[in-house]
């Protein structure tokens, strides 16, 4: 009788075991989904309107963004998304893409920076400055990311970015490294990269741009450092503000060499 | 005006496969905006493929597909140079055709 049941256990433990072996693992699951988008990108769309909206006169001055310096030289777009932040002589400021093109947008087509910044996501030139960090990031889609750290602002911004990146505050006493300061983490079914160190191509800062399928929408880098903050309960940053540039040069000299696959695709 | 569309169209053997990408809120109408109200269904209807100038697939569509769609479906006969042309048509009456080469 003895042996009879724990024969018929050993059973049961063999099945449960080829069970689990069949099943994918969420992670895996979603990895599945992802490759499933990978074909359709709606990040396309945005693409093309933003290489328009790039030669496309407009503005109270009528010009085109094709004189914008990115930092590559005026008109130069293709590699120049995986230097930014850098540092810019003629604003003696160090600038990711989207202060860039505020500065761009205001000098050479005369719109006015600050209202820019001050529009919600999603509305009015605000949708245009997405659909144009889309395209310039696509332009140097695969290159390996290469943030100078020659200038000495460049040196204080890293140090400002790694000093917000490991802030605690806000009611719920958090910070970025809460939940990007440990390897093989993740919040629900998201895996969560640690962004202390180079996580890898394609992975953390290489990821972005992306569309977010969940939601519909295009997200710039700007966007998604606003919503870390949204859910970690701190007042928003200011769009293009001097800390979010900081967190993009932390972000982006730890990914130092490695590939950006922007626009990408998000569940 | 609505944006453009991204046609890929490629032939292998006796067909071709050709993916679409439409610019479009596709707004279900079942969603309130902050003020409470309900945000006014707009989404495309009518989705017409032509090869070379011929209608080879119609579609209805509603509510349930997603903001800025993909449609992927093959055409048998097609080859290489022929002319792919997608219509929508959404319930406000706007419409877009965009057309392709087939590669």
């Amino acid at each position: 009788m003895m042996l009879h049941r724990s024969i018929s256990l050993l059973t049961v433990g063999c099945l449960l075991a080829s069970a689990a072996l069949a099943q994918k693992t969420a992670v895996q699951s979603i990895e599945e989904y992802r490759a499933m988008l990978q074909d359709g990108n709606p990040a396309d769309l945005f693409e093309a309107k933003g290489e328009d909206l790039w030669k496309q006169k407009r503005g109270p001055k009528n010009a085109s963004l094709e004189k914008c310096d990115l930092g590559k030289g005026p008109g130069v777009v293709k590699g120049a998304f995986v230097e930014l932040p850098r540092y810019f002589s003629d604003t003696n400021k160090v600038q990711d893409l989207e202060s860039r093109l505020l500065t761009c947008m205001e000098t050479l087509q005369g719109f006015n920076a600050v209202e820019i910044a001050k529009t919600p996501f999603g509305r009015g030139e605000q949708n245009n400055m997405t659909a144009l960090v889309t395209w310039i990031s696509a332009e140097s889609k695969g290159m390996k990311f290469n943030l100078s750290q020659v200038h000495p602002q460049e040196k204080t911004f890293y140090e400002v970015g790694k000093r917000l990146f490991f802030q605690r505050a806000g009611p719920h006493d958090f910070s970025c490294s809460s939940c990007h300061g440990q390897d093989n983490t993740r919040i629900r079914l998201q895996d969560l990269p640690n962004l202390t160190k180079n996580p890898g191509d394609g992975i953390g800062f290489a990821a972005w741009p992306a569309y977010r399928v969940s939601n519909g929408q295009m997200w710039g880098m700007q966007q998604r450092l606003n919503d870390c903050y949204r859910q970690q309960r701190f007042p928003y940053p200011g769009f293009a503000s001097d800390a979010t540039v900081a967190l993009g040069v932390y972000l982006g000299v730890n990914s130092q060499g490695s590939a950006s696959v922007a626009p990408a695709i998000k569940r | 005006m609505a944006d453009p569309m991204r046609i890929r169209a490629q032939a292998a053997g006796d067909k071709a496969t050709v993916r679409v990408l439409m610019s479009h809120e596709m707004e279900s109408g079942q969603r309130k905006d902050a003020a409470g109200k309900v945000v006014p269904a707009w989404h495309i209807q009518e989705v017409e493929a032509k090869l070379n100038g011929k209608s080879v697939m119609t579609a209805e569509w509603g509510a349930a597909v997603s903001k800025n769609p993909f449609l992927q479906f093959n055409v048998k006969g097609a080859k290489a140079g022929d002319k792919i042309a997608v219509t929508w048509k959404d319930n406000k009456g706007d419409t877009r055709t965009d057309e392709a080469t087939v590669s």
